[in-house]
Formats: structure tokens, sequence, C-alpha cells
């Protein structure tokens, strides 16, 4: 056997795990997110049947086969409900047709061949089935649309959604806000945290990097759980500020944006550190001593000096903490408030509360192209691995 | 950045000192306050703790819902560790000698998983279940939880692979070992830390996952992490605390074990080195 060949099969099994469970279900998120509406979804086999009718003569009998075998299905109320909603307000009396035909349907059991004419001669009518093909595009952009608070008029014109409809692209501009305040903010206590390890030596530059290393190694669950406590209103913080005499009311410190920032930036800070830490230790320790010997005052060394050789580090760092920031939902529940929520668990809200799975996927690829893009451009920019160990 | 005193040097120190001290508090403070307050006697996570008590770790015995959540993180923690240790350290070892083309593409679509939002692949994940009938399953969760922990597997197995001296591989085969020989008598011995910590890091991994089983898991399969997770979102009890210490318990005595064996390994190496140097 060709080593090779002996690779290929060492690699396989995972490009099977992973293309089945990872990147099978990112596309039928995507996929989801534009195939055409709610009828398509509690109606699947008249969907496939309706296209290839044509729409001029009557309906064929398969079509109708296909629509009883729908109804014999168990839909959730709430799709099926969604679902007649839509084909009424193409052709009214939907209403009324098809939860009858359904109850029939149901009660006439397995028996295949079902006569919907027979039933109801509304049946007949091309119109109603007319109505049942145009609310059945294979694809539709009514999702991504209003994942940014669009929507088609009557005249299939693009125009904003009525205003108080539209909360989506402040929510995702308040996502990307708080993923910059926290990059900024990690940034600021990251860079001179990690100058300061690579300038120490032995017992301190462990000490430093235990300590950055330690909250890595931590649930970010029990991090979380530790901000709410250390930041409710009788927790440590406010308890030592009044015992100093600082304040005299508890600040609110959770449940707003401060709380959102502390706790995120305490959980990504790390990703920071590392990477600018890496970034210096490789720099010639003689270099910050030869630029005092050549006569530059310390502000000047590390302005020119110090600071460029740091730079690839703070970018991958950056970079690495806004990608992963954009993605949080656990952090931003526990701590934020109402108006801190972010992207995350709008989407999550979707998919789990409403299982509208269109909206939940449309907005999750507005969240899904912006990370992939920040990875690539990492992997461009960066020598620093992803995870450090 | 060097010892050359210079004026204001002593000034300068103090504000270094000082920022040092912030930074180590903000990193640390969150970590060291949490574990006491799993022993307090009160009904109130605050700080003074009036008296030491195990009564939350009690609470955590006496309810049936965070026993069961202990015993399901226990069983998804494992599943899902062994999933993907072992195709992880299969791919790594694939990978290894970047004989196929694309491995660099490889090699950055199979750190994915860790980079794509959790909620995004939730969905996702939601959706392909309830297809496949996968939904509210244990198996369903396992996997779900393996494909996030592979990345970790990858990247340990990875590096220690590449710390080992391909020549130690070319001496056995030169002496007559067979290929598989040459794996299991050198290659194996030499990555296994790597594919330990790895595993620890995957166990760890699926012990903190909250999000994608929020997404996949009925209420049968509730795990430590989402357990903790929703009583946070209800009421915050020193229950929390216990149930925290637990998950930081186990996720660093599992790292130091792994840490301290390649560290023993690492020392009896060099004493059985140095005779020969001698």
């Amino acid at each position: 056997m060709s080593a090779r060949l002996k690779a290929l099969l060492l690699v396989l099994p995972l490009i099977v795990f992973l293309g089945l469970f990872f990147l099978w279900p990112l596309w039928m998120m995507i996929a989801t997110a534009v195939q055409g509406g709610t009828v398509r979804l509690a109606f699947p086999q008249t969907a496939t049947a309706i296209a290839s009718w044509d729409g001029a003569g009557p309906p064929p009998a398969s079509l109708q086969a296909a629509l009883v075998r729908d109804l014999r299905t168990d839909t959730p109320q709430e799709r099926f409900g969604d679902a007649v909603r839509t084909l009424n307000s193409q052709q009214a009396g939907f209403r009324t047709l098809l939860p009858r035909t359904a109850r029939a349907v149901r009660e006439a059991g397995e028996a295949d061949a079902f006569d919907l004419v027979a039933l109801d001669p509304r049946w007949s009518e091309q119109g109603y089935w007319l109505a049942l093909k145009r609310s059945m595009p294979a694809y539709t952009d009514a999702n991504l649309l209003a994942a940014v608070d669009l929507k088609r008029n009557d005249e299939a014109r693009i125009e904003p959604v009525e205003p108080d409809f539209a909360v989506n692209r402040a929510i995702m501009l308040r996502t990307f806000v708080i993923a910059g305040q926290v990059t900024l903010l990690c940034g600021a206590i990251g860079l001179p945290f990690a100058m300061l390890a690579a300038s120490v030596t032995g017992w301190k530059r462990n000490a430093l990097l235990i300590a950055v290393l330690l909250p890595l190694w931590t649930s970010l669950l029990v991090r979380t759980a530790a901000w709410l406590i250390l930041l409710q209103d009788t927790g440590l913080i406010n308890q030592t500020l009044r015992a100093l005499g600082l304040i005299e009311t508890p600040l609110s410190l959770i449940y707003n944006r401060t709380g959102v920032l502390i706790a995120m930036t305490h959980v990504l800070l790390p990703l920071m550190v590392l990477p600018i830490y890496a970034s210096l230790i490789a720099i010639p320790r003689n270099l910050m001593p030869a630029a005092a010997a050549l006569g530059a005052a310390p502000l000047q060394a590390f302005r020119y000096v110090l600071l460029p050789l740091a730079m690839p580090g703070l970018l991958s760092g950056s970079l690495l903490v806004f990608m992963v920031a954009l993605g949080y939902y656990i952090t931003p529940a526990l701590t934020g408030g109402a108006g801190d929520q972010m992207i995350s668990s709008v989407i999550a809200f979707y998919a789990t509360g409403t299982a509208n799975w269109g909206m939940a996927g449309a907005l999750g690829l507005f969240l899904l192209v912006p990370t992939t893009v920040l990875y690539i451009l990492y992997g461009r920019l960066s020598r620093t691995p992803l995870v450090q160990t | 950045m060097s010892s050359v005193s210079r004026p204001g040097g002593a000034a300068f120190n103090a504000v270094r000192l000082a920022f040092a001290a912030l930074a180590v508090a903000f990193l640390l403070l969150p970590l060291v306050a949490i574990l006491p307050l799993a022993f307090t006697d009160s009904v109130f996570l605050v700080y003074p703790i009036s008296g030491p008590s195990l009564r939350w770790f009690g609470a955590l015995a006496e309810s049936q819902a965070w026993t069961r959540a202990i015993v399901n993180s226990l069983i998804i923690g494992s599943g899902a560790t062994v999933v993907a240790t072992v195709v992880g350290t299969l791919a790594a070892l694939g990978l290894r000698r970047e004989l196929l083309p694309f491995s660099g593409l490889l090699r950055s679509v199979f750190l994915l998983p860790m980079v794509v939002p959790a909620v995004v692949l939730g969905v996702g994940m939601q959706i392909l279940y309830a297809r496949m009938g996968l939904a509210s399953s244990y198996l369903g969760v396992i996997i779900a939880h393996a494909v996030l922990c592979v990345p970790f597997v990858l990247v340990n197995v990875a590096s220690a692979l590449a710390s080992i001296d391909p020549a130690l591989e070319r001496a056995a085969a030169s002496l007559g070992a067979s290929p598989v020989k040459v794996f299991r008598g050198v290659t194996l011995p030499l990555a296994m830390p790597g594919i330990l910590t790895g595993a620890v890091f995957a166990f760890a991994t699926s012990l903190d996952e909250v999000v994608i089983t929020l997404f996949v898991a009925g209420p049968n399969q509730t795990t430590l992490a989402r357990q903790m997770f929703s009583s946070l979102r209800e009421n915050i009890s020193p229950a929390i605390a216990a149930a925290a210490f637990i998950i930081m318990i186990l996720t660093f005595a599992l790292l130091l074990a792994v840490k301290g064996a390649s560290l023993l390994q690492g020392l009896r190496k060099k004493q059985r080195v140095q005779p020969s140097e001698a």
C-alpha cells in the first residue's frame, strides 16, 4: 500500500465524520434559509409533486395523492396554521378548505385512494391548485431579507419592514459594537500584560502566564457564574466598595452592558495575551538595550522598536477575540439585560423558541459569513496556532 | 524592559507592579471567589460565609435533576471523548507527513468547529437531527459534542507527532521492525502524552458545552452544564457554586493528571539517558 493511500485512509474517517455532522448541518441550515417558505415546510411531498405540474391542465392524480399523504402526516399544529394563513392570503377559502380536508383524510385512514373532489368540489377549481403552486417556490429570499429588516411588497419590490418589526439590524449592529468594545478592552489590558510577561523572567514570568492559562482552562460557564456572583448588588465588588466608603448605594454592574463587557473581556483576554506574548518572546532580548544604547528614550524605544514588533501578535489576538466574540451567546444571556443580547440569542430564539428554522438559518448565515471571513484572514495573517496547550 | 536603571525607574516599576497585580486579580479573582461559596451554609451566594457546610453538595446529591445531569455529563463526555480521540488521532497521523494534496486546507477545515459560532452549528444540527431521527438521543448529543472536541485532539496529537524525531522510527525500521511494530513500539508511545492531553481537552470541552446541547438534547439528556445554565437563569443558589466546584475539580484533576504524567515520563527519560551520556 502506498504511503499516500495510507495517509488518505487515516484521514478519511474524520473527513466523513465532519462532512456528515459538521458541513452537512451547516449546508442544511443555509438551504433551509432560502427554501421556499412555510407552505413548503408543511407540505413537502406536495411541493415535489407540484413542481412537475405545468399549471395548465387539471392537477394530476399523483399530485392529489401527494397532498393527501402530506395531510395524513402529523405536521405540527403551528406549522400547519402558518401554511394555511399564507395560502388563504393567496386564495380566500383555504382557511376552511384545508382543515376540513385534513380532518376527512385522517378519518378515512390509510386507504390511499382518497377523492378530494368528492369531499369538497373546491378541489376541482384550478385557482386553488394554482395558489398552492404559487406559494411553493423552490427558493425564496424572504428570510434573508427579513434578517436585515427588509421584505418584498405585493409588487415584489424590496422595501423596509414596518419600524415596529425592524429589530434585526439594530441587534447586528449591537453585536459588532460589543465585539469591538471587548476587543479594545482585551487589547488595552492584554498588550501591556503580554509585554510585562515577556520582560520578566523566572517565577515572575511563570506566575503571569499561569494567571492567563488558568482561566483559559476553566469552564466558560463557571467563569460566567463567578462574575454573576461577584458583580451582583450584594456581591464582593459592591461590598468592598461600600466597606471602603466609596459608594453609598450598590453600583449596578450586572444585567447590563457593564456586566457583559466585564465578563466577556475576562473570558477572551487569554486569547489576546497569548499571541502577543508569542510574538514578543521571538524578539531578540538585546533589542531594547540596543535601542537605549543608541540614545532612544524608553518611550521612543517602545514606540519605534517594541510596538512594531508586537503588532503581528496584537493583530492575531484582535482578530481572534473579535471573531469569537461575535458568536457569543452564554455570557451575554447570563450577564446582560434585554438590551445587551447579541445576534446568537435571536437565532436561538427563532430555532428553539418558535421552530422557525428559515429565519434562524438566515440570521445564522449573517453570523457565519463574517466569522468565516475573519477565520480566513486570521489564517493568512497569523502564525500563532488557534489553540494554545 | 531591561534592568538598566534610569531616572523615574522607581515610579515606572511601581506602575508596572500595580498593573500586574490588578491584571492578575482580574484574571484570577472570579476563579478564586466562586470556590469557597460551594461550602457556605447560607442560602445566599454572598460573602462573608457564615459557616462552612457541605449542605449544597448534599442538595445536589439529593436532587434528581442534578444527579441525572452529572451522570449524563459523564456518559456524554466519555462518549464524545472516545469518538473525537479516535478519529482525531487517526487524522493527525494521516496529516503528519503532508502527503495528501491540500493538507493545509484539510487542517483548516478540521479546525473550523472551533471557530463556527455554536449557535449556528446548533441550528444546522437541529434541522439535520430532526430529519435523521437523532433528536433528543444520547447518540445525537455525543456526536454533536465530538464534532466540537475533534480540533482539540487534532492540535494536541499533531504537535506531539511533530516533536517525534523521525530518526527514531527510521532506526527501528532499519533494525527490522515491521511498520506496525514501529508504530506500536515507537510512534504511539511517543505520541501518547499528546493523545491523552487531547482527550482531556475533549472531555473538558464536552463538560462545558451548553449551546449545542440546548439545540439537540432532550430533557433526558440534560447535562451538568445545561442544568447549571438554566439554574443560573432562574435563581442563583449556592448549589450552582457546588456544581461549578465539581466542574472545575474534574477539569483540573484530569489536566494535572495528564500534565503530571508527561512530566514524569520526561524525567524518567532523562534519568535513562544520563548514564549513557556520562
